[in-house]
């Protein structure tokens, strides 16, 4: 496998390798609490914390398992480590800052069944990235997981000031909007390698 | 309302295993499970797989939740679902990698990535926890075949416009310009956006009918 280098896959998994628009990864949060921005860019926080820790602890698991023999194993480590992380990062914010709490609501614990999470950790095992590399990769892709969300949060809290045609409202809208922001995303392939 | 008179098939366990497939549609309706529905949807037969995958996936951890919902402590359940779910996803992960390995190469870390779908761990939580395993099974089972109906024709329509081919075979000779963006990551935000606003314009032109009727 070609190595890559940190420059290349910190640019790659923050645009042209985009979690949310190019992966699809951690869709639910992505249409769910993007109606503003006050909240998204947290919410894309936490989750960038928790992308980190789950890819420190998927390394170091993925090393015990190897050493152990205990590869089938893997997946059900990783979503339990991924699980008591979520447990931490909720009362964290929950002693911080208790209207957070209750603005994010189901979606701080849902983090455990965030796609972009357990996919860091699969990625990274997939791509046999080393220890640096997967640091990179997970921090990369927390950031462009919250630029993701912002920019989103922004285009909607602009449009539900403008005149949209009725069946157009919702769900619909949103995924056009992500279509249209995948889309220019793209504009950035060949950026990094 | 889907209890199917004289078919034979009136009954609980028929609604339960009705209910995912058309009215409580995961992908359409209630918009669960996004990530594969987005991401492998580049052709119907990758749809078919996942759905497939999924399917099982669903009915057997609804099934083996509801087996042990009187067990599990309910400070704990959420970790229990979970790991019940990750064990069947390991073994879907081995059987699809045994059957069919540029299956697997296609779908790659997506098929792990079911553990994460949030519409299993939906279904655990909200239906097999408070029902007995037949008709727990049976709402997994509906709803894992509503998904990949879903997944389907997500891919379809992708499939057709980014290549000009369905399920491998070529719709429109040689001529055809395959729309290559459909295929690229943006074709599935817009092909599931464009799904929704059909669904939409069905159900506003229906209510307006229903209100006609009422007027009248």
């Amino acid at each position: 496998m070609m190595r890559e280098s940190l420059g290349q896959i910190l640019v790659t998994s923050i645009l042209s390798g985009n979690f949310v628009l190019a992966m699809f990864l951690g869709m639910c949060p992505f249409l769910g609490v993007t109606h503003s921005v006050a909240v998204a860019f947290p919410l894309g926080l936490a989750t960038t914390f928790v992308i980190v820790i789950a890819s420190l602890s998927a390394y170091a698991l993925n090393l015990v398992l190897g050493l152990m023999h205990l590869e089938f194993l893997r997946l059900i480590c990783y979503i339990v480590v991924i699980a008591a992380a979520v447990q931490l990062v909720e009362m964290f914010v929950k002693r911080q800052s208790p209207a957070l709490f209750r603005a994010l609501g189901i979606y701080l614990p849902l983090i455990t069944t965030n796609c972009a999470v357990l996919g860091v950790a699969l990625f990274q095992t997939a791509r046999e990235y080393d220890f640096a590399q997967s640091l990179t990769f997970a921090l990369g892709g927390g950031i462009g997981f919250t630029i993701a969300l912002v920019l989103l949060a922004s285009v909607r809290e602009r449009i539900e000031l403008s005149d949209v045609p009725g069946v157009l409202k919702g769900t619909a809208m949103s995924l056009m909007l992500a279509g249209i922001l995948s889309l220019s995303f793209m504009g950035f392939a060949g950026l990094g390698g | 309302m889907n209890s199917f008179p004289g078919t034979g098939y009136e009954g609980k366990n028929w609604t339960e295993f009705m209910e995912g497939i058309w009215e409580r549609n995961p992908v359409f309706v209630m918009v669960l499970g996004m990530c594969p529905t987005l991401a492998v949807t580049v052709s119907a037969i990758n749809s078919i797989s996942m759905g497939l995958a999924t399917t099982f996936v669903m009915a057997a951890s609804c099934w083996l939740v509801s087996l042990l919902r009187h067990q599990i402590p309910k400070e704990v359940r959420i970790a229990t679902y979970i790991v019940i779910i990750a064990t069947f996803v390991t073994v879907v992960d081995y059987a699809i990698q045994a059957i069919s390995l540029d299956m697997y190469e296609a779908l790659g870390a997506y098929i792990q990535l079911i553990v994460a779908n949030c519409l299993v761990l939906g279904r655990a939580e909200a239906h097999a926890a408070r029902n007995a395993p037949l008709p727990a099974a049976l709402n997994g089972l509906g709803m894992g075949l509503g998904f990949t109906l879903g997944l389907v024709m997500i891919g379809g329509v992708r499939e057709i416009l980014g290549a000009g081919t369905l399920l491998g075979f070529s719709l429109f000779g040689a001529n055809f310009q395959p729309w290559v963006v459909m295929v690229l990551p943006p074709g599935g935000f817009f092909v599931m956006g464009g799904w929704l606003l059909v669904f939409a314009l069905v159900r506003a032109r229906r209510e307006r009918a229903a209100v006609a009727a009422q007027e009248t």
